[in-house]
């Protein structure tokens, strides 16, 4: 009945010091960025997170199934355990942090939000995520008030009793369709190829009696008049166009990186991921980035936890020898 | 009847509500007869209310306390509002049952209204201080949402810093019709005096930017 996330915010908690220079300014607070904390903090090091939201895209998951040991444990669940780890060694976390600039003067680093305060590090790891991914289809800005949602966990319960459609082919996108599905009339999933889901998610899937699969179709369009009433697909095979009907679009097409502070900065690839070596170590000496940002590859929970611990790791050595 | 609150919850709240160091006053408006949610709604503010002596709830009807009611600027039922120590209202208003993720905002309000207000920058608490007109920002949510609470805090967070300015919560399903009416497809909704919107849980600033456009 409650999803608590109580932070002992109003008693003892620790705060980001804008007159301090951090030896690890860790920005982000998705798994990346907690556990480069964890690793900072337990090395001595002089660390703390500047973060929009503690767990990042972690908080959109229902259910985790594929993080060792935490079976069916909530994306929020989750990401409070990694929370009271971090905080237990005392590390501070700012949030509702908007990062609006990052700089390196003189061999420092330095952190601007968007309300002015600056924080400042001898090192920075980024883990800035990613945001989801757009169609870029016509009608899609037009309607994105008005019948397309990109967090399905957030918005499945204003389509109570309705059909949905639902673009995408990936674990996130046949999780999402199956919560919807919980509480939709129908859902209608629409994929340009084939599943990249795990398989035991596609199978569990096709076990949703409300579900309908269209794969090799290419969604072309959002249509309707005051609110979206459907999409123009493209049927791969046939080669035909045709309108599949929906009160609601939910677009679970993956992800692009948050990229734009850095990208004067550092290197990126032709996706838009920071190019990180096996280190963590950007092209800018002193700064790393870790999780889904950077262009390791898999974008997973335990992947990105575990790039942040290689970037502690990694600054902490690097502090050793300045 | 059987606890909303269970011990492990109660025993977190009674924590939290240690550091409150000013009164407060829950006023629900309820109504009698059809109304989805009124009673849990009910149940949960008179249990929250129990956890701390600074707390006092008081539960009125929308007809009959029709006075009190526009004092409020309350339309709808189940609604509440937090007045601070003096019994004044600072605009901070929920719309339907604080459950789920909400539950937080909720705490939140509680909190900064009783002497734990956080801090703004300098430069915010500047902006905010100049809105001189009436400002209402409606945050649309659902209790599934994990972002939402952060949203609805930012609206609390500015009418608390304000007089011009009135923050509510409201439950886009309890709400069906209005959610309807303001095209609510996705959570966070913020509707601004019944005209801007914003989508997402926006910085503080985003909702400053909107507001000194009106």
């Amino acid at each position: 009945m409650f999803n608590f996330s109580i932070q002992p915010t109003f008693t003892e908690r620790e705060s980001v010091d804008g007159s301090k220079l951090y030896e690890i300014l860790i920005v982000g607070g998705g798994p990346s960025g907690l556990n480069a904390a964890l690793y900072a903090s337990r090395k001595g090091r002089e660390v703390a997170i500047l973060a929009k939201r503690v767990g990042g895209q972690l908080l959109n998951t229902s259910s985790v199934e594929n993080y060792l040991g935490k079976d069916g444990s909530s994306g929020e669940e989750l990401t409070e355990s990694f929370r009271s780890h971090v905080e237990s060694l005392k590390v501070p976390i700012l949030e509702d942090a908007e990062i609006r600039k990052l700089e390196k003067n003189e061999g420092i680093f330095h952190v601007t939000l968007a309300d002015g305060r600056i924080f400042r590090g001898k090192t920075v790891i980024l883990n800035l995520g990613t945001t989801n991914r757009k169609l870029n289809i016509p009608g899609e800005d037009t309607f994105a008030s008005n019948g397309i949602a990109y967090c399905a966990i957030c918005d499945a319960p204003l389509y109570k009793g309705k059909d949905v459609l639902l673009a995408g082919g990936g674990n996130s996108a046949v999780e999402a369709a199956i919560d919807v599905a919980k509480v939709a009339k129908t859902v209608t999933v629409i994929h340009r190829s084939e599943f990249r889901a795990d398989k035991i998610l596609v199978d569990k899937l096709y076990e949703m009696q409300n579900i309908t699969v269209h794969l090799q179709t290419q969604i072309l369009e959002a249509v309707g008049d005051t609110r979206l009433t459907g999409v123009k697909v493209l049927d791969k095979k046939t080669k035909e166009e045709r309108i599949i009907h929906g009160d609601g679009l939910f677009i679970e097409i993956g992800n692009d990186p948050n990229t734009s502070l850095v990208k004067d900065l550092v290197e990126l690839n032709a996706s838009g991921e920071v190019i990180v070596d096996d280190k963590a170590r950007t092209s800018l000496e002193g700064l790393y980035a870790a999780g889904d940002m950077a262009n390791t590859p898999y974008k997973q929970i335990i992947i990105a936890a575990a790039s942040g611990a290689i970037a502690a790791l990694a600054a902490n050595e690097y502090l050793n020898t300045i | 009847m059987e606890k909303m609150i269970n011990k492990e919850v109660e025993k977190q709240l009674r924590q939290v509500f240690g550091a409150m160091k000013e009164d407060i006053t829950l006023v629900l408006f309820t109504q009698e007869g059809e109304c989805y949610s009124c009673a849990e709604t009910k149940q949960l503010l008179s249990e929250v209310a129990e956890l701390n002596p600074h707390i006092s709830f008081v539960e009125k009807d929308i007809h009959k306390d029709a006075d009190e009611a526009s004092k409020y600027n309350v339309e709808l039922t189940p609604s509440f509002v937090v007045l601070d120590k003096e019994g004044k209202y600072r605009g901070v208003k929920f719309n339907g049952f604080p459950g789920g993720h909400e539950i937080n905002s909720f705490i939140s309000a509680l909190m900064e209204l009783s002497g734990n207000a956080s801090d703004v920058s300098p430069e915010i608490a500047a902006r905010i201080a100049k809105i001189d007109k009436p400002v209402n920002i409606k945050v649309f949510v659902t209790l599934s949402c994990p972002h939402c609470p952060g949203a609805v805090e930012k609206a609390h967070k500015l009418a608390m810093l304000n007089k011009n300015i009135e923050g509510e919560m409201i439950e886009a399903q309890t709400f069906y019709d209005l959610s309807t009416k303001f095209n609510v497809s996705g959570v966070p909704k913020i509707v601004i005096n019944d005209t801007l919107e914003l989508i997402g849980n926006q910085p503080i600033e985003a909702f400053l930017s909107q507001i000194e456009a009106l």
